[in-house]
């Protein structure tokens, strides 16, 4: 499929290029193609490249005299129909305690959508939610593809403190609180995996482009797991896809 | 030598400050960075440092600072007497400190961030690039009373620019430059005259996050599938305010994006208080 691509000024030193408004896999993979394109072959040129759903803003160093003529070189560098076939894409399994002990939301979200908590548990767990880009918050991941059945618009108004590590539904998205922050979202679960280490050299182990699924464990494994993370000893299960 | 800066008292909302993060947005990690990076790099320039090196960063109240080794300061931002030992010294120029100097600061006169450079830069811990203070980034995100930041003590005077002076402090720019936004088109011609007509006024809804507006515009554009924001993004929430993000602003956002501030007009927003007013004002 060939996408129509905008690309736009967007403040001294950074441009925008965007593609059709939709999430969409095939688009994704597309766009991640371009940004490994641009970052390669401008990596003098930019302080980095941020993405979200449908759109890459690159960042210069330098503030742009001619925008057409970036805006040229940037064109003659994509590839409309262009995959990246180089990349090894990881499948995280995530586990995750779906316990009303640990998440204060789960009793009142099943209440909410009729299921029982365990239906809740097998949808949501059923899926491999791929992962589009980071943001909100450091090692936060956007993820898509949350089950319809799962969707329930956000509180109104947002919970002051929700945990580290709280799994959470936003409306049409799931994610999980890499840190201790306010937020909107219906905390239905909790992972004792981090997210995001300032003391690794890639503060997250997920990549866009990368696919996340839930594991439910019990209070106990959940303990376990928490207390092999403190002493060093937990493996996270991963697979190359 | 090692010296150390005590912090006395630490004043509101004092941090250590770099030029920023950079290149770890791809992460969610927000930039940060001076609030006004104009007098931050005056305050830099002044003492012949990088860059880079950082200063010490606070809004409306100064912290107090006592130094253990000899070394040279300036201070520059929002308008502040100052006196080191007790005696006035000036803002804007390179300042010698002996072992043990205290600087105060009075409440500031005019403006909102104020700086401390140090020869040198104050040493905190580098962390993702960047010593510039964040919370869940740097080991702290605010100065308390009693910390102590490691500097590297200095006997020299930097000559080139010791008699440097600024002709006024901040310039209090009423006019701020702005590029057209992502979603500016999505706007109606009556919004897009109104964003040009208007003046507009800063909020008490203002910190190194993103500054609110006083003002709103009606808002009929549908919010945008999450995309990259920068510091300077002005947003448009779908109840119609308006929304400055500053430089510890997320790294993505949902709200339509209708314009992008000039740096330059970031360091001014930045330094307006509550009630201040100005206009937007397209570059062409």
């Amino acid at each position: 499929m060939e996408y129509k691509l905008q690309y736009k000024r967007y403040s001294e030193n950074a441009i925008l290029i965007e593609w059709p408004s939709e999430i969409d896999e095939n688009l994704h993979q597309n766009l991640l193609c371009f940004k490994k394109i641009i970052e390669t072959e401008l990596v003098k040129l930019i302080v980095e490249v941020i993405s979200g759903y449908n759109s890459l803003l690159i960042v210069y160093h330098v503030p742009i005299n001619n925008i057409y003529d970036k805006i040229s070189l940037l064109k003659s560098l994509y590839l409309p129909n262009a995959v990246d076939d180089t990349v090894k894409n990881v499948l995280w399994k995530i586990p995750v305690c779906y316990s009303p002990t640990l998440a204060q939301d789960l009793e009142q979200f099943s209440k909410v959508k009729s299921m029982t908590i365990n239906e809740l548990i097998s949808l949501h767990t059923a899926t491999r939610y791929r992962v589009y880009f980071i943001g909100f918050l450091p090692g936060f991941l956007y993820l898509g593809g949350l089950d319809k059945k799962l969707h329930l618009p956000r509180k109104k108004s947002p919970s002051l403190n929700i945990r580290k590590g709280s799994v959470a539904i936003g409306g049409n998205q799931t994610g999980i609180y890499p840190m201790n922050s306010p937020g909107g979202w219906h905390v239905i679960g909790e992972s004792p995996v981090s997210f995001f280490d300032v003391n690794n050299n890639v503060p997250c182990f997920a990549k866009p482009g990368d696919l996340v699924q839930f594991v439910s464990v019990d209070i106990e494994e959940y303990n376990d797991i928490s207390s092999r993370i403190v002493e060093s000893d937990y493996q996270l299960e991963s697979i190359v896809l | 030598m090692i010296g150390k800066v005590k912090i006395i008292k630490p004043g509101f909302f004092s941090t250590i400050q770099d030029e920023g993060r950079f290149g770890f947005a791809k992460f969610g990690v927000p930039r940060s960075g001076a609030m006004d990076q104009t007098s931050f790099n005056f305050a830099n320039s002044l003492l012949g440092n990088n860059k880079n090196d950082t200063c010490i960063e606070w809004a409306f109240q100064p912290p107090v600072l006592q130094f253990s080794e000899p070394t040279s300061i300036s201070v520059t931002g929002a308008e502040t007497d100052c006196f080191l030992n007790g005696e006035s010294i000036k803002m804007y120029h390179q300042i010698k400190v002996e072992k043990g100097g205290v600087l105060t600061m009075n409440f500031c006169k005019t403006n909102v961030y104020g700086y401390v450079g140090i020869k040198d830069g104050f040493q905190t811990p580098k962390v993702l690039s960047s010593r510039s203070f964040y919370k869940e980034i740097t080991p702290q995100f605010l100065l308390k009373e009693n910390d102590k930041i490691e500097y590297k003590s200095s006997q020299s005077f930097y000559d080139q620019f010791s008699n440097l002076s600024v002709p006024s402090f901040i310039n209090d720019e009423n006019e701020l430059l702005v590029f057209k936004g992502p979603e500016f088109d999505q706007l109606s011609e009556k919004q897009k005259l109104a964003l040009f007509t208007s003046r507009y006024t800063v909020s008490n809804m203002a910190n190194r996050m993103a500054i609110q507006l006083e003002e709103g515009l009606p808002n009929d554009i549908q919010p945008i599938l999450t995309s990259p924001v920068l510091p300077g993004t002005v947003q448009l929430t779908p109840s119609g305010n308006i929304i400055v993000l500053m430089r510890d602003c997320q790294t993505t956002g949902g709200y339509p994006r209708i314009l992008q501030l000039s740096e330059k007009s970031i360091d001014h927003i930045a330094q307006k208080r509550a009630n201040g007013q100005f206009s937007f004002q397209l570059i062409v």
